[in-house]
């Protein structure tokens, strides 16, 4: 993993600060949209392997929401939005009003669109916010959603960094509502940099970073 | 009748493994990628890779794992098939995976289009060693879970819709 033993501590710091920023300002929206507390975990940066990655999210065959959305722009990525089926029923249930509304009985257009948007609106708050930070020029994708199998939707996410090894680099943090009865986390956004973007995310807040 | 426990072998992905009837062999969340086994029914002994990207001209790196690209995962999978038994000649393959998760309706690159060009890569690489398909479940936007059971040749194929198939 020669590519990665370039990271320093430094490194990771830098890759958590922005995985703090992006997503604390996604919570934020979050809780304006469903005018509810939400709370948000320190953002964890890891180098792991690709299986790793899918037991973050209890393993490549759990079924999950996620929206994905493509970075382009001066550093180029991806980024996912992942919900477990229950929150995403929640979210889906406080935005339209239905209380009763359940994915596996109704797969009609308006709740899944009301999903997609929110995904929309977190990632383009969390990107946003990435950019004003590092003076890059950062815009989303139109976002998808998928309520798939955990490994199938994220491997897309992994096939630029698949190409210089066998690991990947994962921003991640971590959100549920306020007062849940359990303390299962619910909601993950992952930031993936394409292999080629650490470096000039790295210059753009003035640590080098040999290339 | 032998009450032998089965054992399910894994597959990461990009890695790839063999199986001795009666144990069964598994991999999961197939989205893009390709879900290939090559087995040799008689001698109930299977192999399977979970194969990542089309070719390995894609590699920006020197170490390279040879299950992640459909050019080389083919030929070692055949490699090792053989090695724990299977006889040249014999040998038939499976496949499943190869969708396309995420429609997007502006900015389709190459790489969005991963799933058929994995396809594509595992059959050319699967008729160069002329080894026949005798069934694929291909394409479509649903992720794929898989099991082989080497002792019937059956390939189970579960995806979220619609349940557990056989082929």
């Amino acid at each position: 993993m020669s590519y990665f033993e370039r990271m320093d501590a430094v490194h990771m710091d830098i890759l958590k600060e922005i995985g703090n920023i992006g997503a604390g300002h996604a919570a934020t929206a979050l809780s304006k949209l469903l005018n509810k507390r939400i709370e948000m975990t320190i953002p964890d940066v890891r180098i792991i392997s690709f299986d790793e990655m899918m037991d973050i999210v209890g393993g490549a065959d759990n079924v999950v929401a996620a929206v994905f959305l493509r970075i382009e722009g001066d550093a180029p990525g991806n980024m996912f939005f992942v919900l477990s089926i229950e929150q995403a029923e929640r979210f889906i249930q406080q935005m339209t009003g239905d209380e009763q509304f359940k994915l596996e009985q109704d797969c009609s257009e308006l709740p899944l669109s009301a999903l997609q948007e929110l995904g929309n609106i977190l990632a383009g708050s969390y990107l946003s916010s990435l950019s004003d930070f590092t003076n890059l020029n950062l815009h989303p994708s139109v976002p998808a959603l998928s309520i798939d199998m955990i490994g199938a939707i994220l491997s897309y996410g992994l096939i630029e960094m698949s190409r210089v090894g066998d690991h990947v680099i994962v921003v991640d943090t971590a959100i549920h509502e306020e007062h849940q009865p359990d303390d299962r986390v619910n909601g993950h956004f992952f930031l993936l940099p394409d292999p080629e973007s650490f470096h000039i995310i790295f210059r753009a807040l003035g640590v080098e970073h040999d290339e | 009748m032998m009450s032998e426990i089965v054992q399910v072998v894994k597959v990461g992905i990009a890695d790839m493994n063999i199986v001795k009837a009666p144990h069964v062999i598994r991999t999961c969340g197939l989205g893009s990628c390709v879900g290939v086994v090559v087995y040799d029914l008689t001698k109930e002994v299977a192999g399977m890779a979970h194969v990542m990207l089309p070719d390995s001209s894609l590699a920006k790196s020197e170490n390279m794992n040879v299950a992640k690209y459909a050019d080389t995962a083919i030929e070692e999978l055949i490699r090792r098939v053989i090695e724990a038994g299977g006889r040249n000649g014999h040998l038939k393959a499976k496949m499943a995976g190869g969708a396309q998760m995420f429609q997007f309706r502006t900015g389709t690159t190459d790489m969005m289009r991963i799933g058929p060009r994995n396809v594509e890569a595992v059959r050319q690489q699967l008729q160069r060693f002329r080894i026949p398909i005798v069934a694929e479940d291909v394409g479509g936007s649903s992720g794929r879970t898989i099991e082989f059971h080497p002792k019937t040749g059956i390939l189970l194929i579960r995806t979220v819709n619609q349940g557990v198939r056989e082929m």
